[in-house]
């Protein structure tokens, strides 16, 4: 059931950090594909888990312990139920969606991926799901290919799909939401492909997993990882999901504690999933913030957030194409909360550093998308990215911004 | 407009921006240095002429934001007929400028950078040219600001 649509104004309440003035302005956070701002419910929940909880967890017999494991490990069950896969034991927590890739990468990649192996991967990625790839091709001599963009709306050539997506690809690495362009893949379709080529899917939710509902089983995909921290949650939050039959195959990620099941000098035997890849003491308040995050995220409705994010981008692209001299990337209709562009020939980081004069936080660069950017042939772009407290007043405002700076630079 | 912006964006850093000076390569360049700025992807190439010790000629290429490019040109400008103990000299001088907003009256046009330090986001934009100038006139090379503070 999708809660009734909220009142965006209040919910901003929520966020401490929104109430304040930068460089004498009203802020306007339009970074949140970078990083979300954390409501206050999230805070409470760290500063509880600290002040009244915190202890090491897992095998420990004092109370402590058994309330800081039992919140890490209630936070796991949430987190199933948030991506809907079938099992607790299917999630593995990371530090982030960079975390997530780089195990699947190591571990999954140095068993499976062999000379001559295509990993397949899109034109759009961020740098986390490229370089990972290109390390474990050059572990392994495997071949790494990208599936190209159009070049009219810079979505995926689907058209061209079976060209690159071949029988003797074994891994199929997508983003979900592309954080330079704002394109939304069609991953449940892409990984339907995949399969009946007998290849694993890989997709990298750090841009849906907090703005839109997904569901793992309905994706097909074997993977799926996320950052918390883009989706309200603590920095250093975050989980893998691995389809149980293939991280059961994995081998282990990081050696050290929690993840044997026996230890001796010579040998030792491994944990069962997903102990086996959470080496070592974790950041045990961050899935606990997770934990509140996807809480606080389900009372409002991802399809609520969906909608506002789609709302709002477009809203944005509109008015900006509106305007001479604006270069938009991505559809024009269909994307996700961002809109990355350029000024004329203003170059990105003088639009960034102007527009933050004005309290407007905004990102410019190459959103870790180098090739993406030779691809398309600039260094860098401007960048709005927005959420669920972000309102269209404020894009209004960001426009009035981007008229003062065309202004300066006498564009 | 605000102040701080004023200061940022001078009008000879916004006309060098525009126009810049030695934007070109040196086909008889016996020193050539590359600079990169792998955070936001701004790159140049330095060019140089020596003769000994002596900058004879100075160009570059490159893009990046009108920081970075009005500073390589205005670089450029000035290092012509400069000594690479002048170049090393001047590189901390404006390194020290763009970081505390000092600038003395030795520095001529380039003082337009001081206000560069109340962007600390922006220091390595002025700074990069000058880093590839510092490697050229030391031999060639390929720098970053990558250390920079506030990088």
């Amino acid at each position: 059931m999708t809660p009734p649509t909220p009142d965006w104004q209040k919910l901003r309440a929520d966020f401490p950090i929104l109430d304040q003035q930068v460089h004498g302005h009203p802020l306007v956070y339009f970074d949140n594909a970078a990083t979300s701002q954390k409501p206050r419910a999230v805070i409470d929940a760290l500063v509880r888990y600290y002040e009244r909880d915190n202890a090491n967890v897992h095998r420990g017999i004092h109370e402590l312990s058994n309330r800081a494991t039992a919140g890490y490990e209630a936070a796991r069950v949430r987190t199933a139920k948030y991506l809907n896969a079938r099992d607790p034991h299917e999630i593995v927590f990371t530090r982030g969606t960079t975390e997530g890739i780089n195990l699947v990468a190591q571990a999954w990649g140095s068993q499976f991926i062999k000379a001559g192996d295509v990993i397949l991967a899109t034109e759009m990625e961020h740098h986390s799901d490229i370089v990972p790839w290109q390390l474990l091709a050059a572990r392994t001599g495997a071949k790494l290919r990208f599936l190209p963009i159009r070049d009219d709306d810079h979505t995926l050539d689907l058209a061209r799909l079976d060209e690159f997506l071949t029988r003797d690809v074994k891994l199929f690495a997508m983003a979900h939401i592309s954080n330079a362009l704002g394109v939304v893949n069609p991953v449940a379709e892409l990984c339907a492909r995949a399969r009946q080529l007998g290849a694993v899917t890989l997709v990298d939710g750090a841009q849906s997993a907090g703005h839109l509902p997904v569901d793992v089983q309905a994706i097909g995909c074997d993977f799926f990882a996320f950052s918390g921290h883009k989706m309200c949650g603590p920095t250093g939050s975050g989980a893998l999901y691995g389809r149980r039959e293939v991280l059961e195959a994995t081998p282990p990620y990081m050696g050290g504690g929690e993840m044997i099941s026996t230890v001796d000098y010579d040998h030792s035997t491994w944990n069962t999933i997903p102990h086996k890849f959470e080496a070592g003491t974790p950041d045990i308040s961050a899935p606990i913030g997770l934990h509140a995050a996807m809480d606080y995220l389900d009372a409002i409705g991802r399809e609520n957030i969906w909608r506002h994010d789609q709302e709002l981008a477009e809203h944005c692209h509109d008015r900006l194409a509106s305007l001479n001299g604006v270069r938009l990337f991505g559809p024009a209709k269909g994307r996700a909360g961002l809109v990355s562009f350029l000024l004329n020939d203003v170059h990105a980081h003088d639009v960034v550093t102007i527009a933050d004069r004005y309290g407007v936080a905004l990102r410019g660069g190459h959103h870790c998308t180098q090739p993406l950017m030779k691809k398309l042939g600039v260094p860098s772009t401007a960048r709005a990215s927005f959420y669920f407290y972000n309102t269209k007043a404020e894009v209004d405002r960001f426009i009035e911004v981007v008229k003062e700076i065309q202004k300066f630079f006498g564009v | 407009m605000n102040d701080d912006l004023n200061d940022l964006y001078q009008e000879v850093i916004l006309e060098h921006a525009k126009s810049p000076r030695n934007f070109k390569v040196l086909p008889d360049a016996n020193r050539v240095a590359h600079g990169t700025n792998p955070l936001c992807g701004d790159n140049y190439t330095v060019y140089l002429v020596m003769d000994g010790d002596v900058v004879r000629d100075a160009s570059f290429q490159g893009s990046g934001c009108a920081i970075s490019k009005a500073s390589a040109s205005l670089l450029t400008s000035t290092i012509k007929g400069k000594t690479r103990a002048d170049v090393e000299a001047l590189f901390g001088k404006v390194h020290d400028m763009v970081t505390t907003g000092h600038a003395d009256d030795s520095m001529g046009k380039l003082a337009a950078f001081a206000g560069v330090h109340k962007f600390p986001a922006r220091v390595k934009c002025a700074i990069l040219s000058w880093h590839a100038a510092k490697a050229a006139v030391a031999g060639g090379g390929t720098v970053s600001t990558e250390g920079e503070e506030n990088a």
